[in-house]
């Protein structure tokens, strides 16, 4: 009773039939759309912009109770950087009425003495920083102290009298780039997310979905395999996966320009692999849970979380308490993570990309085979 | 194609069993040892109420489950050694159709027919045949999701049937659908018998399984019966009735009276008369007969309604001790009826006959899709009223803004003598509301449930202790007092769920779809229930989609798609189904209705639209 002549024929076109069924889906579906293309967007804008460790256009009272043209070839540093936005005012008591209403951040003084002081080699400005977010003021205060020092060594190469004390300058460059650094580490990291929120997540949700609707109960009674079902649910899911990945990728270079120090084809080898892993344990979830609640709580609580707060993404796992730095051995994301920050930052360095690339093919093997077996066309 | 089908039997079972664990650990037999054969190109019903075990039997023809014993081989394969085989040659349609709501019409029959390896020269042949047997045709691009529930069922089973099956396997598929669709889809099935197909259908609606050729009757897992119908319907031979009622008297009172009589097997109203059933030893007992006094009775022929009714009575009878507490509602009923029918609670009984529900020119907009479109009618106290008419005719939309928790688009809205725009709240605390799905907090007790809707409604003391009381007894809860609810059988969860919502001793309790997945058994106690209700003077508007319940109704009104196609009592609703004789069914109405109602439109173009 072989109704299909050529076997292997009718299993392509029945994967093929599922995965054009499953794509036409995705496109029609908002809530995958928003997952694969809406969500990442989010992430990448949030982790590029707003959450960045930086500050610019501060806005400072600069009070020039000294009016000589050397005060006020310092204050013109303030104009020229790039990190504060002055506002000139005649007092003091006026700053810092503005300071208290919130309207700057910061007050920068020269004192009525300043610049005959100066003379006397020991020039002095007045900083005074907003400190209730105490971070904010650390930089803006290191930021002030860099214009200074940029200043003096200018006027020390002319060989004229300086500001302040040398080692200022020294400081502000220590603690913080010109540029916006933290970016280069957070923009490569979300390669992490966006991969596990499509991976896991949403295909958790629309097996279970299936469940939920009766739908698997009809398909399963065609001459469709289960082997084929699977693949009809992770072609596509992996084909939106890449996209993410490529929507990652091209932000991380045009859009904030994180160097890639390593090779493009290692990146985008590595990242399908932690695709695989993810979408096997989406598909475990749903298979085992047959809801879509519980399956996006697994996938949430199993993947994303961990691979925000345990990967080394966000924080150090060098950093964390014992019990917890053995947990992150059986995280996917934390193979990941190394893999990325390796690649980005450092390059190819093979040391570290073979055996993290080894764990994770090793991972994604093993849970496409627990999905196989969880996959059956089985009501009970 | 059925070559290697030689065999006489489509389906032969052989001491087929199923158990399931309960969470609690508790097993539960779906299946006991049923022996059973289907012929090859026949049409089989498979009837029983809810938990007989109807799903279960299907499930395990279509290899979705394998059986725990027994033997079952469908198209002389072992289903549970090879499942794949089975499937490859069946057609299948679950309960929720399986269709993928997203993809459009053409697109889900593609998928069916990729999957079924289809090839092209078939499509051409096959698609216009299924076009033309569907009426689909002009739907081809529209989204599944949006077909109504009707149309999405003949697609479903249009994708069962992009090539010929062997064996055609049908669950449940006319629950929830319009009496025209449900005509409709029997027409498709019984044509394709007629071309020789193989069918196995589950139903509930009894008046299906008669027009098949073999009818197998489940209960709680036991085959009861299985061969023709006609052989079940002569259970009840020389034992039907049907009782004339004076002129305009609604049906329920004498059909409640009847049910609490232990003789009496079953007893429906039928067409403005009583039907009903007698048992052994009736006669002896006629004499004594308060009810039928002054009423004329006459013999009719049974029907297979009548012989399966008999069928549970005795299985009943048989398994008392193991089955009263779940499966016989209507046995346990009869016990216990002195409670509420007589003592009325003066409250409502002094009250006159006034309008209590105002609706006039109600609009309910979605969009641009108007699901309550100027729909107006009154309510007047102590009447049973329904709103009757298929899925997404507009009922639970019109529901909600009576309930006030949906702001109408615009129309006027007067509950218990308030206005709905304005006063919402306190038109809230004369009215109680049993949602579709029951809202009842499953971890807590029967007890606990009621207590905690006693506190949300504010009652306290004395009264609070004599509601709680009443509510234990009105609805026979305290043998299952410490029970989570979320454990309760079905019909005890309605139960719980009307207790719950009369609390507060309401003045109008309104039921969205209480009888909606019910079987036969469970609907006759339910309305036991809500007569012995009305007569306490409460007010009952409900909404269901079983065109005869409006037999129950003192008046009503069908509804579809957004609008009234008709209202008023049972017999002038009838009366628009001049054609279909004397006895003519409220299906028949409904669809004579809905006819008139397309006729008038095509008449009026747009003028309607």
């Amino acid at each position: 009773m072989d109704h299909s002549p050529n076997r292997s024929d009718g299993k392509l076109r029945r994967t093929v039939a599922l995965i054009v069924k499953e794509s036409r889906q995705i496109i029609r579906d908002p809530s995958s759309i928003a997952i694969a293309v809406i969500m990442p967007t989010i992430l990448i804008l949030l982790f590029g912009y707003a959450l960045s460790l930086d500050v610019k256009n501060v806005k400072v009272a600069v009070v020039l109770e000294d009016s000589s043209p050397t005060a006020r070839d310092v204050a013109s540093g303030f104009e020229m950087s790039p990190y504060f936005a002055p506002r000139y005012v005649m007092s003091m008591p006026y700053g810092e009425q503005l300071m208290r209403r919130g309207e700057v951040e910061g007050i920068i003084r020269f004192r009525s003495d300043f610049s005959s002081q100066l003379k006397r080699g020991a020039g002095e400005v007045q900083i005074v920083v907003n400190g209730i977010d105490a971070n904010t003021a650390r930089i803006i205060e290191n930021y002030a102290q860099g214009v200074i020092g940029q200043w003096s060594q200018r006027r020390r190469a002319e060989g004229l009298p300086v500001a302040g004390a040398g080692p200022l300058v020294v400081q502000s460059r220590v603690w913080f780039n010109e540029t916006g650094e933290s970016r280069y580490f957070l923009v490569p990291g979300l390669i992490v997310l966006i991969m596990t929120l499509i991976g896991a997540l949403l295909t958790a949700l629309v097996v279970a979905r299936e469940w939920e609707r009766g739908t698997l109960e009809a398909l399963f009674v065609t001459p469709v395999h289960a082997d084929e079902i699977l693949l009809g649910k992770i072609v596509p899911y992996f084909g939106l996966g890449v996209v993410g990945f490529a929507l990652t990728v091209a932000a991380a270079e045009f859009l904030f320009e994180v160097p890639l120090r390593g090779s493009l084809w290692v990146l985008t080898f590595v990242s399908m692999l932690y695709l695989l892993v993810a979408l096997g344990i989406g598909l475990v979830a749903s298979s085992v849970t047959k809801s879509q609640f519980v399956a996006s709580q697994v996938a949430l609580i199993a993947t994303l979380l961990p691979a925000l707060m345990l990967s080394g993404f966000l924080f150090d796992i060098r950093s964390m308490p014992i019990a917890l730095q053995y947990i992150t051995y059986v995280l996917p994301a934390r193979y990941f993570v190394t893999l990325l920050q390796t690649i980005f930052l450092a390059g190819d360095i093979w040391s570290v990309i073979v055996p993290n690339a080894a764990v994770l093919a090793l991972m994604a093997l093993i849970f496409m085979i627990v999905a196989r077996v969880a996959t059956q066309k089985k009501l009970a | 194609m059925n070559e290697a089908s030689n065999g006489t039997y489509a389906i032969l079972g052989d001491k087929v069993r199923k158990t399931f664990q309960r969470k609690t650990g508790e097993a539960v037999v779906a299946l006991d040892d049923v022996s059973l054969e289907i012929r090859h190109g026949e049409l089989t019903a498979l009837v029983g109420p809810d938990g007989a075990g109807k799903t279960t039997l299907i499930r395990l023809v279509c290899g979705l489950m394998a059986p725990d014993g027994g033997s079952l081989k469908v198209l002389d394969v072992d289903v549970a050694h090879d499942p794949q085989q089975v499937q490859n040659r069946i057609g299948y349609m679950p309960q929720k159709f399986g269709l993928y709501e997203d993809l459009s019409v053409q697109e889900n029959l593609d998928l069916y027919a990729d999957l079924h390896g289809v090839t092209q020269a078939e499509r051409d042949e096959r698609y216009p045949r299924l076009m033309e047997m569907t009426a689909l045709g002009p739907f081809t691009r529209r989204q599944a999701g949006r077909l109504s529930g009707g149309m999405k069922q003949k697609l479903g089973l249009a994708c069962t049937l992009v090539r010929v099956p062997e064996l055609l396997v049908l669950d449940e598929p006319t629950v929830g659908v319009d009496p025209l669709s449900r005509r409709e889809l029997w027409e498709i099935v019984q044509q394709l018998v007629g071309e020789g197909l193989s069918v196995l259908m589950s139903t509930s609606y009894l008046d299906e399984a008669e027009r098949c050729e073999q009818v197998i009757v489940l209960r709680e897992g036991k085959l009861l019966a299985s061969g023709p119908p006609a052989d079940i319907t002569k259970k009840a031979a020389g034992r039907s009735f049907l009782a004339k009622l004076p002129d305009g008297a609604p049906a329920r009172h004498l059909q409640s009276q009847l049910l609490e009589d232990p003789h009496i097997v079953d007893a429906v109203p039928q067409a403005g008369q009583v039907r009903f059933v007698r048992a052994d030893g009736y006669k002896t007992r006629q004499k004594r007969e308060p009810e039928l006094a002054g009423i004329t009775t006459r013999k009719v022929p049974p029907r297979f309604e009548d012989g399966f009714m008999m069928l549970l009575d005795e299985f009943t009878r048989d398994n008392a001790p193991a089955s009263a507490s779940v499966a016989a509602p209507v046995a346990l009923e009869r016990a216990d009826q002195v409670n509420g029918a007589d003592k009325r609670t003066d409250k409502h009984a002094e009250l006159g006959d006034d309008v209590v529900v105002e609706v006039n020119d109600l609009v309910r907009m979605f969009g641009q899709f108007a699901a309550v479109n100027h729909v107006s009618f009154e309510v007047r106290r102590r009447e049973i009223f329904g709103l009757l008419g298929p899925n997404g005719a507009g009922k639970t939309t019109t529901f909600r803004m009576l309930c006030g928790l949906l702001p109408a688009t615009s129309g006027a809205l007067r509950v218990a003598g308030v206005d709905m725009h304005t006063a919402r709240a306190s038109a809230r605390q004369r009215i109680g509301y049993v949602a579709q799905k029951f809202s009842l907090y499953g971890q807590l007790t029967v007890t606990e449930n009621l207590e905690f809707f006693a506190s949300a409604y504010g009652l306290h003391g004395q009264h609070r202790r004599e509601r709680l009381d009443w509510a234990m007894s009105q609805f026979e809860l305290t043998s299952l007092a410490n029970l989570p609810s979320g454990q309760l059988p079905g019909g005890y969860k309605q139960r719980l769920a009307m207790a719950a919502a009369l609390m507060h001793d309401p003045d109008i309790l309104f039921l969205d779809e209480p009888t909606s997945g019910a079987d036969p058994l469970a609907r006759r106690e339910f309305w036991h229930r809500i007569t012995s209700l009305s007569d306490q003077g409460v007010t009952v508007i409900i909404t269901t989609h079983f065109m005869e319940e409006a037999e129950y109704c003192d008046r009503a009104v069908i509804q579809d798609a957004g609008r009234i196609l008709a209202q008023g009592t049972p017999a002038e609703l009838r009366a628009h189904a001049k054609g279909a004789g004397k006895m003519a069914t409220m299906e028949d109405a409904f669809i004579a209705i809905i006819e008139e109602a397309r006729h008038e439109n095509g008449q009026a173009l747009q003028a309607a639209g």
